[in-house]
């Protein structure tokens, strides 16, 4: 089965539908949303709804930072993005606000782990960004290949059989096998807020008969998620790095 | 962890062990069979357990990963897998062939012979290259041919996909690879330039064609580095009759510097099938090795080979081989002009690029052939020169500059082939402006638009409205 699995939508509907969209012409059969549904964005209702509508379909989703600062404290964060998670308080029905309060931290699922960041310890919400935090996160876990995405950038970690850990920065559209002699993670980049200076929505697609990993890149309207970020009166540097996906 | 394999006999997923072809310090070698699948199958099975070498079992992770994706008669079909999780294994196309190994015996060979081999393996190379792999073990050992005379590249251990983990870097950070081949950047740890396997073709060439390895057989690190500044003995001080176009080819694919050898191995396969047209530098003439000075500036220079950012094929893809077929007549002054100016303007953008000049000399299918006019002039000639008088505004470096009179009846079909035998990636070509001549004659630019495997850019003078 062909599984698309995205990370950090943040309330962008435009980069999220043109995701979906791409994810059913390749033939996905399955979804999983590793966290950061809301935060940043201009229509996290929409998004919302959307979400639980996957997961009455049997998607598995994971909690993030920004969902879990929803009903929590939004203390650990930047100025914008405190500022984003206060108006997005405000947007979300309580419907939204209950269902996230119940999403997990992570989930396994045959040889697969999800999760939203560092898996050893999920809660702290720490950003995987070397083979240091990747090795942390593969030792707290047997399963083939973890998921996470929390950093906006992708890249992939492996494991070896003699303890050496490797890292790689993904082309978009090449399937890389994860062979099983190796453990993996995956570091998916971001629906709604890329960040590795390539400004397409990213998320990915996993086949687990062939144990291929593809890494997609979709663009998107970018002008219309930027203009209702400015019309919702959010910070306009949050519509501006959309352009540039910084 | 699964158990080494021994004997014959053995089935694993259906594939019945046959007979050890080869047992090496990696990897064996069985040739196995399966009912439903025809032709000939090896099994590739790393050697793992106690004291087995972690690169073995790595280079066979690599190959895992790089030759399901391969295509074309230039590599070993594959077949089947099974991973480390199971029993590691590898199945793949046996080809009915003997390696360039059984040659080494009869070294040196006939320089015309080297030169054909080197156009195949080069063939070879571009076709891996634009598959996004560098193979970064070039050697005799690892080119086989099939009967139809292609060469097939095998041993994907220790090679580089661009667009997957380099499990090899990550894990060693030391060269890995054969030390008489290995390219000055390969040593110093970089792993992505397919000009990597240009040196070990130059190698290779220099080997069969004067039987000495150029820069020996050391093996220690200290004895390879030496290639960082020391260049090899020019072929012509072993051999005096070794022809300067050959020596300019080999030596130009053993510069240190890989921004000084060929920017593709379609151009140097370009090179070593038309002798003729090489460029000769001062390199073809050389008969001692570079003076003290500059070996001891190569030396201590140690940003010679900057590791290289842009993918593979963005490398491949600034160097291409472009022809642009040009009608000498008289009549063909505006459209000349037209396709000159269009031919700057692409040449500008891609300053790798090399360009061939493309003319048709119809010969006459019905009475003799005569290579001389009515005054006595040789038409062949004469078609040259002004081929390059055409291309002179260019001001292109000699270099990247080749001119070619085809001799043939019909001019798309000599254009195609031209096309199909030198790997060319652009035509340029100027449509006929006589509506009557096309109608009676056809369309030269309809067919070669039509047949080229390539892209083409068809150019007209834009007509006054």
């Amino acid at each position: 089965m062909l599984i698309a699995i995205f990370a950090d939508i943040h309330a962008n509907r435009q980069a999220f539908e043109a995701c979906l969209a791409h994810a059913r012409d390749q033939g996905a059969g399955g979804f999983v949303l590793l966290g950061d549904y809301v935060g940043y964005g201009a229509d996290p209702d929409w998004v919302m709804s959307r979400v639980m509508d996957l997961a009455a379909d049997g998607a598995a989703l994971m909690l993030g930072n920004h969902d879990a600062a929803i009903d929590g404290s939004a203390d650990q964060m930047n100025l914008e993005a405190r500022i984003a998670i206060e108006w997005t308080r405000n947007e979300l029905g309580k419907p939204a606000r209950d269902f996230l309060s119940r999403l997990p931290l992570k989930r396994a699922d045959h040889d697969r782990l999800y999760v939203h960041a560092e898996a050893s310890h999920p809660e702290h919400w720490t950003y995987v960004v070397s083979t240091l935090e990747a090795a942390n996160s593969l030792s707290a876990t047997k399963a083939h290949v973890t998921f996470c995405g929390h950093v906006h950038k992708p890249a992939l970690y492996s494991l070896s059989v003699t303890a050496k850990m490797t890292a790689f920065t993904p082309t978009a559209g090449a399937a890389i096998p994860l062979l099983a002699g190796r453990r993996w993670l995956a570091v998916l980049g971001a629906v709604g807020q890329p960040r590795d200076g390539n400004p397409a929505a990213a998320y990915a697609l996993f086949d687990t008969e062939r144990n291929e990993l593809t890494y997609c890149r979709v663009p998107y309207d970018i002008e219309a998620a930027a203009a209702r970020i400015r019309q919702q009166g959010l910070p306009a540097s949050l519509a501006d790095r959309l352009f540039v996906g910084r | 962890m699964a158990k080494p394999l021994h004997d014959p006999g053995v089935e694993i997923d259906g594939f019945r062990l046959e007979e050890m072809m080869h047992r090496g310090g990696m990897a064996t070698l069985w040739r196995v069979s399966k009912p439903g699948i025809d032709g000939p199958m090896l099994m590739k099975v790393p050697r793992i357990g106690e004291g087995a070498d972690p690169a073995a079992i790595v280079s066979f992770e690599m190959e895992l990963m790089i030759l399901p994706k391969l295509n074309g008669e230039h590599v070993p079909r594959f077949i089947a897998a099974g991973d480390f999780a199971h029993q590691p294994y590898l199945v793949m196309e046996a080809i009915p062939s003997v390696s360039l190994v059984k040659r080494l015996s009869s070294l040196p060979l006939p320089y015309d012979e080297v030169a054909r081999l080197g156009v195949k393996i080069a063939e070879a190379l571009d076709d891996l290259h634009r598959q996004h792999v560098v193979h970064l073990d070039i050697k005799p050992s690892n080119i086989l041919f099939r009967p139809d005379g292609e060469a097939v590249l095998i041993d994907f251990g220790l090679s580089h996909h661009d667009q997957l983990p380099d499990l090899m870097q990550e894990e060693f950070r030391v060269p890995f690879g054969t030390a008489p081949y290995m390219s000055p950047e390969q040593l110093r740890g970089i792993r992505n330039d397919p000009r990597s396997d240009l040196f070990a073709l130059g190698v290779l060439l220099y080997f069969f064609s004067t039987g000495e390895r150029p820069f020996g057989e050391s093996e220690t690190m200290r004895g390879m580095r030496r290639r960082l500044w020391r260049d090899p003995m020019p072929p012509r001080a072993l051999r005096p009759d070794y022809p300067p176009w050959l020596q300019e080819i080999v030596l130009r694919c053993l510069e240190t510097e890989p921004g000084r050898r060929h920017p593709t191995a379609t151009q140097l396969a370009f090179d070593l099938s038309h002798p003729a047209d090489v460029k000769l530098t001062a390199r073809s003439e050389k008969l001692t090795r570079d003076p003290f000075t500059t070996v001891m500036r190569r030396r201590f220079n140690t940003d010679l080979t900057a590791s290289r950012r842009t993918p593979l094929a963005a490398q491949l893809s600034s160097a291409p081989i472009v022809a642009v077929a040009v009608d000498v007549g008289e009549d063909a002054a505006p459209i000349n002009a037209a396709l000159l100016e269009v031919t700057a303007r692409m040449l500008a953008t891609l300053p790798q690029a090399r360009l061939a000049c493309l003319n048709i000399l119809k010969s006459n299918t019905i009475a003799l052939d005569t290579t001389l006019d009515a005054q006595g002039h040789n038409k062949k000639i004469d078609r040259l020169v002004r081929l390059k008088a055409w291309a002179a505004p260019l001001k292109l470096d000699e270099r990247r500059l080749t001119a070619h009179v085809l001799e043939a009846s019909d001019p798309a079909a000599a254009i195609l082939d031209f096309v199909g035998a030198n790997s060319v990636d652009h035509v340029l070509i100027g449509a006929r402006q006589d509506s009557f001549r096309r109608r009676v004659l056809g369309s030269v630019s309809a067919k070669v638009a039509t047949e080229a495997p390539c892209s083409v850019t068809i150019v007209r003078v834009s007509r006054p409205s």
